[in-house]
């Protein structure tokens, strides 16, 4: 492989990772700031992703498809024809609104209850989606997968520099998300998710509403979840079922927010990065290493020793920078909870 | 754990039975057959899961795959270690599978009772002594179900296996209720063992240790419980009855896959939701509805669709009685 191969590789890593670290940002305000435990990350992977991918593709072909039929001629409209692509933008937005309303229904059934129950619906979610999307053939062609998904910008674009424009694009999303929920933890509505993480009971007898809480908490990070699902589509522009796997979207994310440390935004992506990359260069290894059962059997010996060594991640948060802060001129308490 | 009626609860099963009453007539008699028999697997796995989670407060992620654990473990006791000393064989009189099953099914509860203990003390022990929360317990368990699904696919590969088989009549009742012989072994077996637990639930001493444990912790401890006894008790019933689970489920299904616990997990949590957090009659009763609704289902939607009408079953119950059906009202 030459130099400009291997910048190539290094690239389409690049976006993944940074992909794969937007939805440990999204899992990071769910596990990381509140304490939900969302094991059904695919679910909402899937329906990011197919969603974007379904409101961007053109109509389906009857001649390539016997099954499917769904899927409108919604980007050939010329609805919103500024020269830019901005089907691309309503897809990333509706992919996140899906999301969130999905997420706000589950939420309203499950978050009243005990932690539990939240976990084990948003496993149902996620097998329900992948279901859906596997038997409903209209819907989206079922196992053969959609394909077709536009690129953004469509062809102004050179082919071969798409990644390089892509990744820019992914960087640019990330860093606004990063901005986002760094501001959002740092605020009193992120004082609150953790003092809800850390002591339920003592929350809502200071007065507030933990349900609320807890149900915005899961609506913002499962929008997240849906905006790394419509980049996702944008990337790898081929969609199936078998996609969203339970391994490859949702435990490879937990493995990346618990190496990075939950709480820490910053360890969250760092976290996406260092796993992605041993998930990535481990293929190359002989033997065991590239085994795709032997890293399943790792990410689970990962996960069991980080909750049993450094429940909180290899990083932590960074609880410590703000204990450390001294209290405040104006006289108010540093961060509450901490 | 009771049973005792109010009239909430006597209502509540008044307009369930009306509601089973009023469809008769558009069900398949065949279809509620082959549901009690996939509701007795379920109820095996999902007693075990509801003891677990009353009595150490842990939903475990873990129990589909300790099911399918143990059912490898029987297929390796079937397939690589009774061939060496002459036991082999399929097609015992009705059923499709043989001797050898029948010995290789205590073995493997054995195995994964004993390896659910094992786990205890080396994760869930050392959690619980530092009063972690259910979500890391919740955590730790999910991890858990990973690495035995990558250990499972590791050692038998992820291609679909079966136990030595021979195909056989299933035998034929009025109004088209087709029972396969495997099924009514299923479903004799899961009645056994359910007799059994229930035995040592309510007789031994161990029994009401373990009830007392999964109502009040805390008062079960000053009242001189053993709590690590009961501890290992719940674990051990708890992975024997995953492991027969698992096993009959392969015998059901004809076939084993590494993922087929996963995918167990959601009509395994319905059942226990349904019945009731930490009441294993509950769980009985919640996989059998469990069971006969999703094969039910089938008359009118894809049967692939079938956890997803357990997880739909799931929802109901969390809108309506989140106690489950013999819980308090909300």
């Amino acid at each position: 492989m030459d130099i400009s191969g291997v910048f190539d590789y290094l690239i389409g890593f690049a976006i993944m990772a940074m992909i794969y670290a937007i939805f440990t940002l999204g899992l990071n305000v769910h596990w990381g700031f509140t304490g939900l435990f969302n094991i059904g990350i695919a679910g909402f992977f899937a329906l990011g992703a197919y969603t974007a991918a379904l409101l961007t593709s053109p109509p389906p072909d009857p001649t390539q498809f016997e099954d499917f039929i769904f899927g409108g001629n919604l980007a050939q409209l010329g609805l919103f024809d500024l020269g830019i692509d901005l089907w691309f933008f309503v897809g990333v937005a509706a992919a996140a609104v899906v999301c969130g309303i999905v997420a706000l229904v589950i939420g309203t059934i499950t978050l009243r209850l005990s932690d539990d129950y939240l976990s084990i619906a948003t496993l149902g979610i996620a097998e329900s989606v992948r279901f859906f999307f596997l038997n409903e053939k209209w819907a989206a062609n079922g196992s053969k997968g959609l394909y077709r998904i536009p690129k953004f910008m469509g062809d102004l674009v050179a082919p071969e520099s798409y990644d390089y424009f892509y990744v820019v694009v992914v960087l640019i999303v990330l860093a606004i998300l990063f901005v986002a929920v760094q501001r959002a933890a740092r605020s009193p509505w992120g004082r609150v998710l953790r003092a809800i993480r850390e002591d339920e009971v003592t929350t809502a007898a200071s007065g507030k509403n933990v349900f609320h809480f807890k149900l915005q908490s899961f609506v913002f990070g499962a929008m997240i979840m849906g905006i790394g699902g419509a980049l996702f589509a944008h990337h790898v522009r081929f969609l199936s079922p078998l996609t969203f796997d339970p391994l490859l979207a949702t435990f490879v994310i937990w493995a990346m927010l618990m190496v990075g440390g939950s709480g820490n935004n910053l360890g969250a992506i760092l976290g996406a990065f260092v796993v992605w990359g041993i998930w990535a260069g481990t293929q190359f290894l002989p033997g065991i290493f590239s085994d795709p059962s032997f890293r399943l059997l790792m990410i689970g010996v990962l996960i069991v020793a980080i909750m049993l060594l450094r429940p909180g991640g290899l990083l932590g948060e960074w609880r410590r920078i703000v204990e450390r802060r001294p209290a405040s001129a104006t006289g108010r308490e540093p961060a509450g909870p901490d | 754990m009771g049973l005792s009626m109010s009239p909430g609860r006597i209502s509540a099963l008044l307009a369930a039975g009306l509601l089973i009453l009023g469809f008769l007539p558009f069900i398949k008699l065949g279809l509620v057959v082959n549901g009690l028999i996939l509701g007795s697997v379920i109820a095996l796995g999902a007693i075990g899961l509801t003891l677990v989670y009353g009595i150490l407060k842990l939903g475990n992620f873990a129990h589909g795959d300790y099911m399918a654990f143990g059912a490898y473990v029987a297929f390796f006791i079937v397939d690589g270690v009774l061939p060496r000393v002459g036991i082999e064989g399929a097609g015992l009189g009705p059923f499709t599978f043989g001797f050898p099953v029948l010995i290789a099914l205590p073995l493997a509860a054995l195995v994964v009772a004993l390896g659910a203990i094992a786990l205890d003390a080396l994760i869930y022990r050392r959690l619980r002594d530092r009063a972690a929360s259910t979500a890391i317990l919740m955590m730790a368990s999910l991890g858990v179900a990973i690495a035995i699904r990558g250990l499972v696919q590791l050692i038998w590969s992820g291609e679909t296996q079966h136990y030595p088989r021979e195909s056989r009549q299933v035998y034929h009742l009025p109004m088209d209720v087709r029972i396969p012989p495997d099924g009514l072994f299923v479903a004799v077996l899961a009645i056994i063992l359910v007799a059994g637990v229930y035995a040592l639930l309510t007789h031994t001493k161990m029994g009401k240790a373990m009830r007392a444990t999964s109502d009040n912790p805390t008062l079960a401890l000053v009242s001189g419980i053993n709590t690590k006894q009961v501890v290992w008790w719940t674990w051990g019933i708890g992975g024997a009855l995953a492991a027969v689970a698992g096993v009959l489920l392969a015998v059901v299904q004809a076939q084993l896959l590494p993922i087929m616990g996963w995918k167990f997990l959601i009509p395994l949590f319905a059942a226990v939701i349904l019945g009731g957090i930490g009441n294993p009659y509950g769980a009985l009763i919640g996989a059998l509805v469990v069971g006969v609704s999703m094969e039910l289902s089938t008359q009118w939607i894809n049967p692939s669709y079938k956890p997803a009408v357990a997880f739909a079953i799931m929802i109901g119950v969390l809108l309506a009685r989140p106690r489950g059906i013999f819980g308090d009202a909300p």
